[in-house]
């Protein structure tokens, strides 16, 4: 397992070596940092094109100048970053740019993908389970239309209707009663199209949705959720609830009695936990609080799992772990709602609450509370994250509905349901599992695309994130700017791909890095 | 793209029996034919292909084109008119799209004369799109056949003749895969870029090493196959076992994927223009107008919507023709039988019609 770690790192590094030279090379043959300063007359331009070229080090060919970078590179093996100076930013260190900005751009990106593949990999499987459907070709067509928008367009477009409309919207949330029971019909067709099955069920999918939807807008409005949104002990309760079922469901372990019990009761002690945890969140504030509360509400699922889980001991203790584990994020958001009031009062009144304009608001960018700069990063990665995604979830989308059927096909999936396995677990368990593979090698090559959307992104959202430096320094061939840039989304690629590597191995039994 | 050939006459009877309704559609008949075929059965893909053949003549044939020259704009000597450097060819539409012309509604709204508005200069928007999206046809069409051509070429020989060529090839495959291709696009483009034909030769010069790599994988699965052994043992030589036995055997591949090329290369191109590192003024791009006008999406939003509009729709139809050529070369998931039609459902549930 190391060895193959080590081995791979060894290969990749290697090749984003050539790599950084290349961009090295082509960078500092993209045009003339001195060409603003030649064409003046004043005398005073002559010795400023002197210092610019010492400092810039330009007398050197840029061959034995990347060497020269590549040495303060390497140094940060050893935790001393020295990515040289960007003389644009006024000599500031380019190692300390990046630290601001990689901030906010790797938290876009991630999230971005992390998302899509949800949204993507959920999408594109139940279009495979209804092949040919109205479903299916409504999907399918939006996916084409989604894969063919340009991004810088769509980020436009989402920042007039998305936020500026939702941010009325918001300021007078009022739900007229027609559009909810718009909504809640409109939400029931598709539901019914995802179900599927003869017409009597999906008359009756369609009745319980739309009185669901339907019924939570209207109780949306009448109690005025929006204006003060909250999720308190009532909402975890249920958040949880979802989730343990959901889990329940995508382990084929639904109608398990024994597992019922214990993702049940991990997911009552977490609302047991809701009190006490009132008091971690506020005396330790900051984000490794999660982490804490993560471990332990996993560790009250392993219990839960330990005493509860009869025959299928080790299978309770996984599902009730990992759903205690993300019953943090309920808990998490609950507190950033619970800053709601006073977030609406300290932002701009003009802004809204949907933010258009950076990656956070300046007030708030050094607050001491965590979970309000957390609010507050949510509310301005809404917008640019969703701009992404649109993209990035179609492609997932049709990929995932391609391999799903092509695996429907195997003869091993023949096999399952000829043992007489209910169809869930035919597909989650012996389905699902191998459509991940292939997709574990896409992520990888989508990382790059995301990356590339995000530079653009970040410039209809005026983000001061890694696309601005990028921008910035190839505008006024800043080099080192651009270096700098390429060598953190060059890193973030190879890791992604190690990790694809290690999760297809974990997926596909048939491929053992250890021997490789 | 295996060919079903009936065994023996006398049990042609017999075979042709044995044959499944998709074999039988497709009996006797070359690969192109049956390509052919199943391409112009798919609708969408051949009402894109009607549509874009429609741009595409729209754009060149109403404001004309330019040919050589710098593209640059200098004032004529003896009229004092701003003409362009280069041979221009003229079209059917009145206006230039480097001109400006006075205003004639207020605030350039869209009118009979001017049907996608002007801008507060007065330049007609139709004359600024028609030339944008003939820079951004031109643009993929060189990203297109290069890439395609550098594709083949390198993994065809990655692949067919292995060792220490392929592996030198696929590690510079792989370390132009790593640097994310908006990055790549900028730094070529802020190089030589600003007009289309170098953009399009640079990011062609970059974009095969995706196709480079299927190619690879699919020679490296046909070079072991009995008909590659036969040729060779009648006497091809390396090239024409690689260009006359391999290559037409995995062109869906090559086709399809060369579709889907073309249809990114769009959004490159134009994602690079807005960035302001792909095509700069005095010469237009659909994402460049979309940059200019970005501002103005308030007061004039027909500036922001056409230019927008012609990037979707192209795009759109190079991947729906992407889809159908697919679809034609892949017919595993066609013809599947339909679920039971939910009025016939209906009709039984209620006993209605009976």
């Amino acid at each position: 397992m190391l060895s193959f770690i080590t081995r791979r790192l060894a290969a990749t590094l290697a090749v984003l070596l050539v790599a950084s030279f290349v961009v090295y090379m082509l960078t500092a043959n993209s045009g003339d940092p001195l060409e603003e300063l030649r064409t003046q007359n004043d005398p005073a331009s002559v010795a400023k094109r002197a210092t610019l070229t010492e400092k810039l080090d330009l007398d050197t060919p840029p061959f034995f100048r990347y060497f020269k970078w590549l040495g303060g590179a390497a140094s940060c093996v050893i935790g001393q970053c020295n990515l040289g100076v960007s003389v644009i930013r006024g000599d500031e260190p380019v190692a300390s740019a990046l630290g601001n900005a990689m901030q906010s751009t790797l938290s876009l990106v991630i999230l971005a993908t992390v998302l899509s593949i949800l949204f993507g990999v959920a999408i594109g499987m139940t279009t495979a389970l209804r092949q040919y459907s109205g479903y299916d070709y409504t999907v399918t067509f939006a996916a084409f239309i989604f894969y063919s928008l340009p991004i810088f367009w769509v980020a436009v477009l989402l920042k007039e209707f998305g936020a500026i409309r939702f941010n009325e919207f918001l300021g007078d949330p009022h739900i007229p009663w027609g559009i909810a029971l718009a909504i809640g019909f409109v939400l029931a067709l598709v539901v019914q199209a995802v179900v599927g099955g003869h017409l009597r069920l999906r008359l009756r999918t369609t009745g319980i949705s739309f009185a669901l939807t339907a019924g939570i807008l209207i109780l949306l409005d009448i109690t005025q959720w929006l204006k003060s949104p909250s999720i308190g002990i009532v909402g975890v309760a249920f958040l949880g609830i979802g989730l343990g079922a959901l889990l329940l469901f995508m382990t084929s372990n639904l109608t398990k009695r024994t597992l019922q019990y214990s993702v049940g009761a991990t997911v009552l002690a977490v609302v047991a936990m809701w009190y006490p945890l009132q008091f971690i969140w506020f005396y330790f504030n900051n984000p490794f609080a999660i982490v804490l509360v993560a471990v332990l509400l996993a560790g009250l699922g392993v219990a839960a799992g330990f005493f509860l889980g009869g025959d299928d001991r080790p299978e309770a203790m996984r599902v009730a772990a990992i759903t205690g584990a993300l019953s943090t994020a309920p808990l998490v958001l609950d507190q950033m709602f619970m800053r709601w009031g006073e977030y609406v009062q300290i932002i701009p009144l003009r802004s809204g609450v949907i933010s258009t304009i950076g990656a956070n608001t300046p007030v708030l960018a050094n607050s001491e509370d965590t979970w309000m700069r957390m609010l507050d990063s949510s509310t301005h990665l809404i917008l640019p994250t969703a701009a992404l995604m649109i993209i990035s979830v179609a492609g997932y989308t049709r990929y995932t509905r391609a391999t799903l059927l092509e695996v429907l096909n195997q003869d091993y999936v023949r096999t399952a349901r000829a043992k007489g396995l209910p169809e869930t677990t035919v597909i989650m368990r012996h389905a699902f599992r191998n459509t991940l593979i292939p997709i574990a090698t896409i992520v990888a090559f989508d990382f790059g695309a995301v990356i590339g959307g995000a530079i653009i992104t970040e410039r209809v959202f005026a983000w001061q994130g890694m696309g601005a430096l990028f921008n910035q320094g190839l505008r006024e061939v800043d080099v080192n700017l651009v270096m700098g840039v390429f060598l953190v989304t060059g890193v973030a690629a190879v890791i992604f791909n190690i990790l694809a590597d290690l999760a297809y191995s974990a997926l596909d039994p048939r491929i053992r890095i250890t021997e490789a | 793209m295996a060919r079903k050939k009936v065994t023996a006459p006398n049990t042609e009877q017999l075979a042709l029996s044995e044959l499944t309704i998709e074999q039988r559609q497709i009996e006797g008949l070359s690969l192109s034919t049956v390509v052919r075929r199943r391409f112009f059965q798919h609708k969408a893909a051949v009402t894109s292909m009607i549509v874009l053949g429609v741009i595409v003549l729209l754009a060149f044939t109403s404001v004309g084109t330019i040919i050589g020259g710098t593209g640059r704009l200098a004032a004529d000597t003896a009229s004092g008119e701003i003409i362009l450097d280069g041979l221009r060819i003229s079209g059917w539409w009145p206006f230039d799209w480097y001109k400006n012309y006075p205003i004639t509604t207020p605030g350039g709204l869209p009118s009979w004369e001017h049907p996608f508005g002007q801008d507060t200069l007065g330049k007609d928007i139709f004359a600024r799109v028609m030339r944008g999206i003939q820079q951004s046809l031109t643009v993929v069409t060189l990203i297109g056949v290069l890439a395609t051509v550098i594709g083949v070429v390198v993994g065809s020989v990655a692949g067919f003749i292995r060792g220490w060529l392929d592996s030198l090839l696929m590690r510079i495959t792989d370390a132009i895969i790593i640097i994310p291709g908006l990055i790549l696009g900028a730094v070529l483009g802020r190089t030589i870029g600003g007009n289309a034909i170098s953009l399009g030769i640079l990011l062609g010069l970059v974009s095969w090493t995706g196709l480079a790599r299927l190619v690879r994988g699919e020679f490296l699965a046909l070079r072991e196959r009995e008909f590659v052994d036969a040729a060779r043992v009648a006497g091809a030589s390396d090239f024409r076992i690689i260009f006359r036995h391999i290559l037409p055997n995995s062109i869906g591949i090559v086709v399809v994927n060369a579709t889907l090329l073309m249809s990114a290369a769009i959004l490159t191109e134009t994602a690079l223009s807005f960035l302001g590192f792909g095509i700069t003024a005095p010469d237009i791009s659909l994402g460049q107008i979309i940059s200019q006008y970005n501002e103005a999406f308030k007061t004039r939003p027909w500036l922001f919507w056409w230019p927008g509009f012609f990037i979707v729709a192209v795009a759109l139809c190079i991947n729906f023709i992407g889809d159908g050529l697919r679809d034609a070369f892949d017919p595993r998931q066609r013809n599947m039988p339909k679920s039971m039609s939910l009025g016939r459902q209906f009709r039984e549930l209620t006993g209605w019609g009976k």
